[in-house]
């Protein structure tokens, strides 16, 4: 049995404690919001957020993530950055598909919350690791920016 | 698909619409209409109120007592935007909000729900707004129409004294209002009006207009439900593997270690695959690690990428069968002593969109469930009926947002295999590849070898022009797939494309290569085809016109390059007769400062389509080659003369990803064989652009009063000849095999 604290409830789960995370959130708690979308670590759609930082939620054993607070994309707008992250994603009409973009939303609320004014080579950075095939990378490194100055405004 | 009736002109279409949708509304109208409604109904994702006697004026359209409008999408959303456009369209003329409306996705039904330039309910081929654009304005003009008569005959007034506006009809001069939800009952029994008058232009107050995306807030909260996120009671999971090699079959199977894994649930033996049951994903994905599988490997089993390409380009040196012939190109070629050729050859690619293809099937004895992203719902249905021995009427499909279509979901490979696994398990279970699977099982877009040459006059312009495509036939195979359904898609066809058919000339394979915008006298395009052993092959986003704009484009650089004269000018001396493509090449050229000076190793390249029903598109790229050889494309200018925009963001957003999918795939795409087995599998080895690879994007829509075309794909034809010529003038190197890869490295 382990307890997994995800988006701010406790709740226990009787898996093997090498199971991904990813397929707990999906399959268990069914939170599908988190999606799969390589299973190696290189595309960032499992992106969720352990104590703030971002993980990739196909490639942690929940043993890694115990007593660590998850947050995943349903509860992020309850946080500062992620609301406002939101918002930009919104008012610049980024989303197409809308796949990967869970995942690409919890990177940029992570890099907006140790970093509030990303340089373009920050944002380059912080989401270089989040694929996106329908290719709205120009809208998110602009919403990203959108939502650093409406974050900062506060 | 592509575009089948280029020419067709904007009269015919709105006849056939206005026929289909006489069709609908008689359906609906008489005891159907019930029917349309509680199917709709049945959709897991919808959880309508139950209206007990609402009014349902067509098939698109449902209004209850409440006043809630539900519009019914019958095409899919794959990102496109197609659920904010064609929500506009209705909206336009039934005169309600777009923020208060609810969509549904539409069940499968053909004689409901086909698409106008195809004949079978369909999304792709870049067709949703120009199929549909008078379709769905008569849909809401029509029920608003009834709504307003309702109102007038409850009021006794003349309905012409009457409008509608956000959802109430208003009868201006007494002041009187209805909301629409207290009209439904009394408009239920009214007539279908034999016929409607549409808005014109200047009294658009959506079409035109910048509508923010209807699916963007649950996209950005994680509540938008794809295939891959249904969760029926029950449901068990399901990991699959199909023999590497194509047409090869289950060997030998040892599955003792696999159920000794605890969750696992159950091993299905199909003829080709196997899956394992899972009480969750990782439990059915540890136990196919687990198993202990042979293959017997079929006749495919010494098969490489290498072999094909040399049967290609054998069939390339064939004659084929004629697509066009203008003039006498051969003859002018043989006695001209100015003349260039070239052999350009394009890969085999993968979809791979990032939603994995799943299907989640439940088979019972008395019907089954099928949950999926498809842009085919009633394959589907036909596949799902075969794979289970069900009726069709008994298979429901219950479809989803799609996490990226490109084509892939235009397939049913993967909902035939998920029916056949499901139908011996006890359970919903939902069947979900693996990134390689997804991958290696993938049906491809073709690998072409196209041959061609150009005879030069005294003005250094092609007099003659000649080009061979040799490849496999996607339309050969979805035809026979069609041939059920052989009037509506003949009829859908028109009577050009049916003869190339007939004569044996696959119309996608030639698209773009038939209908240049550039004025050449002699003209000859033939057509061979030349099927790979076993492997399939399929529909990718742009479709033909992408693979000829890639020759074509890149063809007419190397003519102004012999010439010694500037691309665009070439270009334009040759577009007399196209003055839309002519003002999409001059956009693109103004805003990206073509002629004004690049840093070394930088260069800028052009190019320019006509297609996808109308649509002009021209695009510069500019590209820098490091030393080491290595591309990165700084800034794309994209100028586009779609005709009529219905939302000049969504437009702009197609562009811009076009942009980006062909980018990917001119610089790295690339699926190749050994051992009959693909080589790729992820993305470490079938690489898409990352955030800081991909260039800074502009778009600049042209201005027009045309019939609306196509936008989905066009944005993805031009960017591949673009930086390819963009290279060739930052390093003089002509790129005619792609993907670029590491061609440019320094040997």
């Amino acid at each position: 049995m382990i307890t997994l604290e995800i988006n701010g409830s406790a709740r226990e789960f009787a898996v093997s404690p090498d199971m991904p995370l990813l397929w707990l959130l999906r399959d268990l708690a069914r939170l599908t919001g988190t999606k799969f979308g390589c299973g190696i670590g290189l595309c960032g759609a499992c992106t969720v957020h352990a104590n703030g930082e971002p993980i990739r939620a196909c490639i942690t054993p929940v043993s890694a993530v115990a007593g660590r607070k998850l947050t995943t994309i349903e509860a992020v707008g309850g946080t500062p950055t992620g609301q406002a992250v939101q918002q930009a994603w919104l008012e610049l009409g980024v989303v197409q598909c809308g796949y990967c973009q869970s995942g690409q939303i919890m990177s940029a609320a992570a890099l907006l919350a140790r970093n509030p004014q990303p340089a373009d080579a920050d944002i380059d950075a912080a989401m270089a690791g989040n694929l996106c095939r329908c290719g709205t990378y120009d809208r998110i490194r602009a919403a990203i920016k959108r939502a650093a100055v409406r974050a900062g405004s506060r | 698909m592509s575009e089948q009736t280029p020419s067709t002109p904007p009269r015919t279409a709105a006849t056939v619409s206005r026929r289909r949708f006489l069709q609908a509304s008689a359906a609906a109208g008489g005891g159907l209409l019930i029917g349309v409604a509680l199917r709709g109904r049945e959709h897991v994702a919808m959880a309508a109120t139950r209206a007990e006697a609402g009014f349902s004026p067509n098939a698109f359209i449902r209004i209850d007592r409440a006043g809630d409008v539900t519009l019914i999408m019958h095409k899919v959303e794959m990102g496109q935007g197609t659920y904010t456009a064609m929500p506009m369209l209705i909206a336009e003329e039934l005169e309600v909000d777009l923020d208060k409306v609810r969509l549904e996705h539409a069940p499968a039904n053909d004689d409901l729900y086909a698409e106008p330039l195809f004949g079978v309910q369909e999304t792709g081929g870049s067709t949703s707004v120009r199929g549909n654009f008078d379709l769905l304005r008569e849909a809401g003009a029509s029920a608003r129409a009834m709504l307003v008569a309702a109102a007038a005959n409850g009021w006794d007034v003349d309905p012409t004294t009457c409008h509608a506006t956000h959802g109430e009809v208003v009868h201006a001069a007494s002041g009187r209002r209805a909301r629409y939800g207290d009209l439904v009952d009394a408009a239920a029994r009214l007539p279908i009006p034999d016929d409607v008058v549409l808005k014109q232009p200047a009294q658009f107050r959506l079409i035109g207009t910048p509508v923010a995306r209807l699916d963007g807030p649950e996209k950005v909260n994680g509540s938008a439900t794809f295939g891959i996120d249904v969760r029926p009671p029950g449901l068990v999971f399901a990991a699959v593997c199909a023999c590497p090699v194509f047409g090869g079959t289950l060997g030998s199977l040892d599955d003792r270690r696999a159920q000794a894994i605890p969750g696992v649930r159950q091993v299905v033996r199909l003829a080709d695959a196997v899956a394992v049951i899972g009480e969750h994903t990782w439990a059915a994905q540890q136990g196919l690690a687990a198993l202990d599988l042979r293959w017997q490997e079929g006749p495919n089993a010494r098969l490489t990428t290498a072999d094909i390409f040399a049967a290609l380009t054998a069939a390339s040196t064939r004659s084929g069968v004629t697509a066009r012939n203008d003039g006498d190109a051969t003859g002018i070629l043989a006695r001209s002593n100015r003349k260039l050729e070239a052999v350009y050859e394009q890969p085999f690619l993968a979809h791979a969109p990032m939603e994995p293809v799943n299907c989640t099937v439940h088979v019972r004895s008395d019907g089954c469930d099928v949950w999926v992203g498809t842009q085919v719902p009633t394959f589907a249905r036909t596949a799902v009926a075969n794979a289970t021995g069900l009726p069709a009427e008994r298979v429901r499909i219950h479809n989803h947002l799609l996490g990226g279509g490109f084509g892939r979901r235009l397939e049913i490979d993967f909902i035939a295999r998920a029916a056949a696994i499901a139908a011996q398990v006890p359970a919903p279970v939902q069947v979900l590849w693996s990134r390689e699977e997804d991958v290696r099982q993938d049906m491809y877009r073709p690998a072409y070898v196209d041959r061609i040459a150009a005879a030069l006059d005294e003005h250094d312009r092609p007099a003659a022009w000649s080009h061979r495509i040799a490849g496999s036939s996607v339309v050969a195979r979805v035809g026979r797939d069609l041939m059920p359904k052989t009037f509506k898609v003949l009829r859908a066809a028109g009577l050009s494309g049916l003869v190339s058919m007939i004569r044996g000339v696959d119309i996608d394979a030639v698209d773009g290569a038939t209908d240049l915008p550039y004025d050449i006298p002699n003209l000859r395009v033939e057509w061979v085809r030349e099927e790979p052993p076993g492997i399939p092959t399929a529909f990718w986003r742009g479709v033909g016109p992408t693979r000829n704009a890639f020759v074509v484009e890149s063809f007419i650089d190397e003519l102004a390059a012999a010439a010694r004269q500037d691309p665009v000018d070439y270009r334009r001396a040759l577009l007399a007769s196209a003055p839309r493509a002519r003002a999409v090449l001059d956009t693109a050229a103004r805003a990206s400062g073509w002629g004004t000076p690049v840093p070394r190793g930088r260069g800028r390249g052009v190019a320019l389509l006509r297609g996808f029903g109308g649509t002009h598109i021209a695009q510069v790229a500019e590209v820098e080659v490091g030393t080491d050889g290595a591309v990165r494309v700084q800034r794309v200018v994209c100028a586009v003369d779609c005709g009529l925009v219905i939302n000049p963001d969504l437009v702009k957003a197609q562009m811009e990803g076009g942009i980006v999918f062909g980018i990917s795939a001119v610089l790295y795409g690339e699926i190749t064989l050994k051992n009959g087995r693909v080589e790729q599998g992820n993305f470490s080895d079938y690489p898409i652009l990352r955030i800081d690879q991909s260039p800074r994007i502009e778009v600049h829509l042209v201005p027009s009063t045309a019939p609306p075309g196509g936008v989905g794909e066009p944005g993805t034809s031009v960017i591949m000849p673009a930086v390819t010529n963009a290279i060739f003038a930052a390093t003089g190197k002509r790129i005619r095999r792609l993907p670029v890869k590491d061609q440019l490295r320094p040997v």
